[in-house]
């Protein structure tokens, strides 16, 4: 085992009232009119060796969070401290030296592919593009990566198109391998796969996190299997986090309303157990993330905000508070 | 919402002995392409009784759309091809009635909801003007009525302020709100049958569980029989009456819902609902997955498709393609495991 998986557990990702916001122009003249707040005031750690686990639904900003952790966009504001130094004002060259250890991989693997590239090349990329290996260190190290994820050695010179949706997420996860890197970015990474083959994905990137001491940043809306796979839990809503907790308080007694709200929705595959569900149906959509709510950015949904009618929570946003031992929530009323 | 008891299997022994809204026998379809044939649907055969829900689950490739768009001749024809079948709908077969007939019961008194509801509504019409017409169409209403019940119907759906709506475009409607607005097209002309395929897939799980809350009520109130086709064994838990699972083509196992997720049958039944994970309690170490791919349908089937993937295969599977066993009255099983000679063996 690499020495990094034996030390002891530091933050490897520090991420700190991020923000991130897309201007909206208007059509004639360009002219700005206002902000879509992707990511409007988000912090959390990663320590090393530790998946978190970010959870929310469609538009709540969690791609956008995990694309500003690998730089892929400049903050509106905020840190994103890994190892201490802030990435993101880190100089463009210094960047480039950083990149190999911070990687990605995505949904679709078909579309994350280039289709005209043999995997083989698809592979190697990154490393003609960050190393100085010789041709014949990068076909070694191909074969060693396509070992890694379980494919074999013979399919370095096919296209992806010949390959299975789990098999071409294996070439994307060989790839995101190729430099070594210390976190990943698994954005949605079963969300296009069959759940006889989300298994077999998951699997390896827990067998590789083992053998490699890798770090993830977990993005996903199947919340089963982020129970399954992650140690923290961050569940967004409309560009802020609502509740980080460990795993089991979060799943065993979720605090946030929208929490609460989010995983009675998920069905369970038992009738039994269906059949007496209670489930908080949230009604009415998301707000606009141009426009979100004043207070809490949930209380227009917000089955708690609606039963007390408490002011604070269509005013005043709710401050990021401990309620039990390391598990965090915005929230005025939680208890 | 509704806090019922799990549907008895004594209901769904029931449920068997009514005369069918729908019944599907031994439906095939494939497909002629110029890479080769897809035999996509393999023999398939299920009835649909009054008033139930059943589920249809399988992974993507398993046909269920098919099966589907075959029954209501949606496919383009070519390369599709129904080479065997018969749909009995209201005494006569769908497969049989011409094209005029066919298209009255479309939308008449089948109603069908599709997965993208994006794709499915026109960009460029009103949503009233979309509803309006297969009530005009089908109804014979006039502009007026049809406007009158295309209200009710988006209330019935729970859209806020219905009749405003009507004049609104697609997109001017969120994503879960797009797919009440098919909801309530499908339901316009007070169809004997829905049939939603991957209705919610699209949706995130809080709209989904408000979608599924309404189909729930909707079955109450208006007691059409719902084909409900999703790739979630979650969902199909909560809501069917039976279940039918397809791998390859083909039902491997078709039984109620109980019985399905008590005492799984069919191998890969059972390994599909292994392969979840724990929604509570301890973590399994390990996940267990299904080796192996989805079957290669270029051929008729000479084997059980599953066979290459299955725990218990056994020579008899690689040679012969298996029947649907009945195992009890509610669960039949495509199993060789099943076959009484074998289990004497
Ligand atoms: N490049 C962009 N320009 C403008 N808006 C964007 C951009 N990327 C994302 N958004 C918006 O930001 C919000 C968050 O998006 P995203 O991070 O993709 O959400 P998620 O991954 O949780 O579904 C959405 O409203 C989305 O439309
Ligand atoms: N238009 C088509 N041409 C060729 N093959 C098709 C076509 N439509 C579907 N198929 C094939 O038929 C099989 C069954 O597909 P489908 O019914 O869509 O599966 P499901 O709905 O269960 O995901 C798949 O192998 C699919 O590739
Ligand atoms: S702060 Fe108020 S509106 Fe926000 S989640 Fe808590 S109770 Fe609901
Ligand atoms: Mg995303
Ligand atoms: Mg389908």
């Amino acid at each position: 085992m690499p020495e990094t998986a034996i030390a002891a557990p530091e933050a490897l990702l520090r991420v700190e009232d991020l923000k991130i916001h897309f201007p909206i122009y208007d059509g004639l003249f360009r002219r700005k009119v206002g902000d879509v707040k992707a990511v409007d005031g988000v912090s959390f750690e990663i320590k090393r060796g530790e998946t978190l686990g970010l959870v929310g639904e469609s538009g709540c900003g969690k791609s956008t969070t995990g694309r500003a952790v690998l730089r892929l966009y400049d903050p509106t504001a905020g840190a994103v401290n890994f190892e201490d130094r802030d990435i993101a004002s880190l100089p463009a060259n210094e960047m480039r030296a950083m990149r190999p250890r911070m990687q990605m991989i995505f949904q679709d693997p078909q579309a994350s592919l280039n289709p005209r590239m043999t995997v083989g090349a698809i592979i190697a990329e990154p490393l003609m593009e960050h190393t100085k290996m010789s041709a014949g260190e990068r076909k070694d190290k191909v074969a060693e990566l396509l070992d890694q994820v379980g494919l074999s050695r013979d399919f370095i010179n096919r296209f992806p198109h010949e390959f299975s949706g789990g098999q071409r997420q294996r070439i994307g996860i060989a790839r995101a391998l190729a430099l070594d890197p210390d976190l990943i970015v698994c954005d949605e990474p079963i969300a296009a796969l069959d759940v006889s083959i989300q298994a077999q994905v998951v699997n390896l990137l827990e067998d590789l996190q083992h053998r490699l001491g890798l770090t993830y940043l977990f993005i996903s809306h199947d919340l089963s299997m982020v129970r399954h796979i992650a140690d923290r839990v961050a569940v967004m809503y409309l560009g802020k986090i609502m509740e980080l907790a460990p795993m089991g308080k979060l799943f065993a007694s979720p605090r946030h309303p929208y929490t609460q709200a989010l995983l009675s929705a998920v069905p369970v595959a038992d009738p039994k157990i269906e059949a007496n569900r209670k489930r908080v149906i949230l009604t009415g959509d998301v707000p606009s993330p141009a426009n979100p709510p004043e207070g809490c950015v949930f209380c227009t949904r917000c089955p708690l905000a609606k039963k007390t009618n408490d002011k604070r929570c269509f005013t005043i946003p709710p401050e990021w508070r401990e309620i039990e031992q390391d598990q965090f929530v915005a929230c005025h009323l939680a208890e | 919402m509704a806090v019922g008891t799990v549907r008895s299997s004594k209901v769904s022994a029931e449920l068997e002995n009514a005369a069918p809204v729908l019944s599907v026998e031994n439906l095939e379809t494939v497909f002629l392409t110029s890479e080769g044939a897809v035999h996509a649907v393999n023999g398939v055969s299920f009835s649909l009784q009054p008033g139930e829900l059943l589920g249809i689950v399988g992974e993507s490739g398993s046909g269920k759309s098919v099966t589907m768009m075959s029954l209501l001749k949606l496919l383009p024809m070519p390369p599709a091809e129904i080479r065997s079948g018969t749909v009995g709908f209201d005494g006569k077969d769908l497969l049989q009635v011409d094209q005029q007939e066919l298209r009255a019961i479309r939308g008449g008194d089948i109603g069908f909801i599709f997965q993208d509801p994006m794709t499915s509504l026109n960009p460029v019409f009103t949503v009233g003007f979309q509803i309006m017409e297969p009530l005009r169409m089908h109804l014979g209403l006039n502009k007026a009525n049809a406007r009158k019940r295309a209200a009710e119907l988006l209330e019935l759906v729970g859209i806020p302020s219905a009749s405003q709506r009507l004049r609104d475009y697609p997109h001017q409607f969120s994503g879960g709100m797009r797919q009440r607005v098919m909801i309530a097209i499908a339901l316009a002309c007070d169809p004997k049958v829905l049939i939603a395929d991957e209705a919610t897939t699209a949706l995130d799980v809080t709209v989904q569980a408000q979608i599924i809350e309404l189909i729930k009520d909707l079955r109450e109130k208006l007691g059409m029989a719902i084909i409900w086709i999703t790739h979630d064994l979650g969902v199909v838990a909560g809501i069917a009456d039976r279940v039918a699972v397809m791998y390859g083509g083909q039902i491997v196992e078709y039984a109620s819902v109980a019985e399905l997720y008590d005492d799984p049958r069919h191998p890969y039944t059972k390994a599909l609902l292994q392969t979840l994970p724990r929604h509570e309690g301890d973590r399994m170490e390990r996940l267990v997955s299904i080796p192996g791919q989805a079957p290669n349908l270029s051929g008729p089937l000479q084997a059980c498709p599953f066979a290459p993937r299955c725990e218990s295969a056994h020579d008899r599977c690689r040679q012969e393609n298996p029947p649907l066993f009945e195992v009890s009255p509610v669960q039949k099983s495509r199993c060789w495991l099943e076959d009484q000679e074998v289990v004497n063996a």
